[in-house]
């Protein structure tokens, strides 16, 4: 049941880094919405740009710890 | 019956990722211990699933529709950007692709590892296997249906791209009676992870009151988005290596 529980958890989070990243944007993105209307198309383009500039630092993070880690290296 | 094809595409591929996953330790099963455990872990694990439905489905008419729109959209960027941070590492290189005959290979050893147990509790571990494969890759087939049906009650669609996609891997196991090691699963993680991410910006705006330019035309500019972010990530990602190599 454990490894079920474990195992469903990480259908979603598999690296924390990246899913508080996605919180964080998604976060800034209500913030910004609720607070004015104004604000709408902002809170808009920080979701729809913010998604993919995390994936991709994330991603490149992640490669170069393990480019370290193959090479012996400290990981971080 | 009009069909969302999009919908049904993005359930269809990711479906068919999750089905080719369960096939491959169903198959695994039915190698060491034969078809009667295999088939007794694929009805408990279907009929499991299906109590999962029934039980927690009328619960979701319950829960306000933008509340719904936006768990089901920020679970989506969850799971799609894991899918495609995932596939952007493999085609870089860096992590190793998921290779069916080798899962099919780990499972069939670790099964047959397991000599020294009697007969039937043998066919209650095989078919308990087979019981967490379909139970698990389960899981995530539903998900993907209902969170792509929900943002705008497009079920139908979603159940049908599912449907199709279980049901050909299951004929074409019944077929082969080898995993499915052909299928460009990173690809297709790639693909889907593209389409779920786009989704999921989609349904999580639309829940926060934003009128997206262009309505639902808009998911087709986040795929194009995420596409690109994750070609340029698995360029960057494979660059120092070359560098090194040069």
């Amino acid at each position: 049941m454990k490894g079920v529980l474990r195992e469903l958890i990480g259908l979603f989070v598999d690296d924390g880094a990246l899913a508080l990243e996605i919180c964080g944007i998604v976060a800034l993105s209500a913030l910004l919405a609720t607070a004015s209307p104004k604000t709408l198309l902002l809170a808009g383009t920080v979701l729809a740009m913010g998604c993919p500039v995390v994936l991709v630092l994330n991603t490149l993070s992640a490669a170069r710890e393990r480019r370290n880690v193959r090479k012996g290296g400290d990981p971080i | 019956m009009n069909l969302a094809w999009p919908i049904v595409t993005a359930a269809f591929l990711a479906s068919l990722v999750e089905a080719v996953e369960a096939l491959t330790i169903v198959l695994a099963v039915v190698t060491i211990r034969g078809w009667r455990p295999a088939a007794i872990g694929l009805f408990a694990g279907l009929c499991a699933l299906s109590g999962l439905v029934v039980l927690f489905g009328p619960a979701l008419d319950q829960i306000p529709v933008h509340l719904l729109q936006f768990i089901i959209g920020v679970l989506l960027l969850l799971f799609g950007l894991r899918w495609l941070r995932k596939a952007i590492l493999r085609a870089a290189g860096l992590i190793a692709l998921h290779d069916e005959e080798a899962a099919f290979a780990a499972e069939t050893s670790q099964l047959q590892g397991l000599v020294d147990r009697s007969e039937a509790r043998l066919d209650r571990i095989a078919s308990l296997t087979a019981f967490k494969a379909v139970l698990l890759e389960g899981l995530e087939v539903i998900f993907v249906v209902i969170a792509l049906g929900t943002g705008k009650g497009m079920f139908a669609s979603a159940a049908a791209g599912a449907i199709a996609a279980c049901s050909l891997v299951l004929l074409l196991g019944l077929a082969i009676h080898r995993p499915l090691a052909r299928v460009p699963e990173n690809a297709l993680k790639f693909i889907v992870g593209v389409l779920l991410s786009a989704f999921g910006v989609f349904w999580t705006g639309e829940a926060l009151g934003i009128a997206w330019p262009g309505s639902d035309f808009a998911i087709i500019a986040f795929a194009l988005v995420f596409f690109g972010a994750g070609c340029v990530a698995v360029v960057l990602a494979r660059r120092p290596d070359q560098r090194a190599s040069a």
